[in-house]
């Protein structure tokens, strides 16, 4: 009789507390990470021969809370069909018992892990503007996300951005009801059903999101008055965090952006992610931005700065021309 | 803003300031207005041909010898004119159309309908 090595026994633990795919579709791959409420691993579509990427809810869930709200969050995916928001290809439940959802697999890399040398003022603002835009549209079909920070946004290898982890979202409104109906689980074994009412809503008192993102009243727990402006501030300090992690100075009509946005007063921050991305579109096209007054020296400066090309040109003319009036006249 | 536009521009304000230059020479100075004129006509023919060339054209060489070849020819016509002054005008002009060349070049969109910085 031989006794299994410490190497061989590390791998079998380390497998079996790995989800059990059998009779479902996907084929693991590898564990890419792990959330709040769940792990994500790469695994391959047997049948469309794909790379998927699947959140699966594999912590002790007595309650069904969990498993209710990750379903949740496939529902509020599903229901945000936007290219800005990673699509979801499946739901449903393992042979072990554990919940899970299928989303395409994103390549790329987290707004957190900028470089920050290559990655420019300009590209920054631009990946901004395509979160505002996602943000927007969430908004405008009554989500809000709660839970905006660089960690939870993906830059993939070919420009696109996407927002991820909407699993703390709230649904303002009850548009798109026919979203809420069972959704086949593939292969899987059986299928989802709609989210509780209850797992649908947070508690009010209960705090949800990430220190330093979320706005006031977020974090003193008012999940009852929460709306969009919760969100404009979120965007706030992820335009902060975009700004000071730049190698330069950031100039300050996008600092004055980001202060408006993240005004502890909500009345006072943007009324809409629209108009955020709005003022950020202004800055990058030279012109005046709704949070920075300007006075002349100020307007002077950025009109400079907007027409410098042509400025430099017309003074080397004159410049040469004046050379030459001067050899003529000799 | 497109090649063509950006060149018309150019073309005409640098017309302006080169006519505007006349002043500095006494004996053309009644005729200013007229000069002004003529040269910021000058300069958006100018502006729009080496434009229209920078859309067809990618090369900086090019575009810079074309701007400066037009420059010239231009301004030589309206030396020709005036049957004198032909280096004091055709200098400025081929300047003129030098610059214009090379900013249709690095600067201004190709297409009509894509978004630009600049």
């Amino acid at each position: 009789m031989s006794w299994l090595s410490d190497e061989a026994i590390s791998r079998l633990q380390a497998a079996s507390a790995l989800p059990d795919f059998g009779g479902t579709r996907y084929r693991l791959v590898d564990r890419v990470g792990s959330g709040g409420m769940g792990v994500v691993y790469l695994a391959e579509d047997s049948i469309l021969g794909r790379r998927v990427a699947l959140k699966v809810l594999d912590f002790p869930d007595a309650s069904g809370e969990l498993a209710a709200r990750l379903l949740r969050e496939a529902h509020i995916l599903a229901r945000l069909e936007h290219p800005g928001i990673v699509p979801v290809h499946d739901a449903g439940t393992l042979s072990d018992g554990c919940v899970f959802y299928a989303m395409k697999f994103v390549e790329g890399r987290r707004l957190d892990h900028l470089d920050v040398q290559k990655d420019t003022l300009f590209d920054r603002l631009r990946i901004f503007q395509r979160i505002c835009d996602t943000v927007a549209f969430a908004h405008a079909r009554g989500i809000i996300h709660r839970d905006l920070k660089p960690g939870n946004v993906m830059v993939g290898s070919f420009g696109e951005v996407l927002v991820m982890d909407w699993g703390v979202a709230k649904i303002l409104s009850s548009a798109p009801k026919s979203h809420n109906q069972a959704v086949p689980a593939g292969n899987a074994s059986t299928s989802i059903h709609s989210p509780t009412a209850a797992a649908s809503e947070t508690a009010h008192g209960e705090v949800l999101g990430t220190v330093g993102y979320m706005s006031p009243e977020q974090a003193r727990g008012e999940i009852a008055s929460l709306d969009t402006r919760s969100d404009i501030f979120s965007l706030g300090a992820v335009l902060q965090y975009l700004l000071t992690t730049l190698a330069s100075t950031p100039p300050q009509p996008l600092s004055a952006i980001a202060r408006k946005a993240m005004q502890a007063d909500r009345e006072s921050r943007y009324a809409s992610a629209i108009c955020l991305g709005q003022d950020i579109g202004s800055y990058l096209d030279g012109l005046p931005v709704s949070a920075y007054p300007e006075n002349i020296f100020r307007k002077i400066a950025r009109w400079a700065s907007r027409y410098r090309v042509a400025i430099v040109l017309v003074l080397t003319y004159l410049i040469v021309r004046s050379l030459l009036l001067l050899w003529f006249r000799r | 803003m497109n090649k063509v536009v950006y060149g018309l521009i150019l073309g005409g304000i640098l017309g302006i300031f080169d006519g505007l230059t006349s002043w500095f020479t006494p004996e053309v100075r009644p005729q200013l207005l007229m000069i002004v004129v003529g040269s910021t006509i000058k300069g958006i023919i100018a502006g729009v041909l080496i434009g229209f060339f920078a859309r067809k054209v990618h090369s900086l060489t090019l575009g810079v010898l074309f701007g400066l070849g037009v420059g010239l020819l231009l301004a030589f016509f309206i030396a020709h004119m005036q049957g004198k002054y032909y280096f004091e005008v055709m200098l400025p002009g081929g300047l003129v159309g030098l610059i214009v060349g090379y900013a249709t070049q690095k600067y201004g969109n190709s297409g009509l309908s894509t978004p630009s910085r600049s």
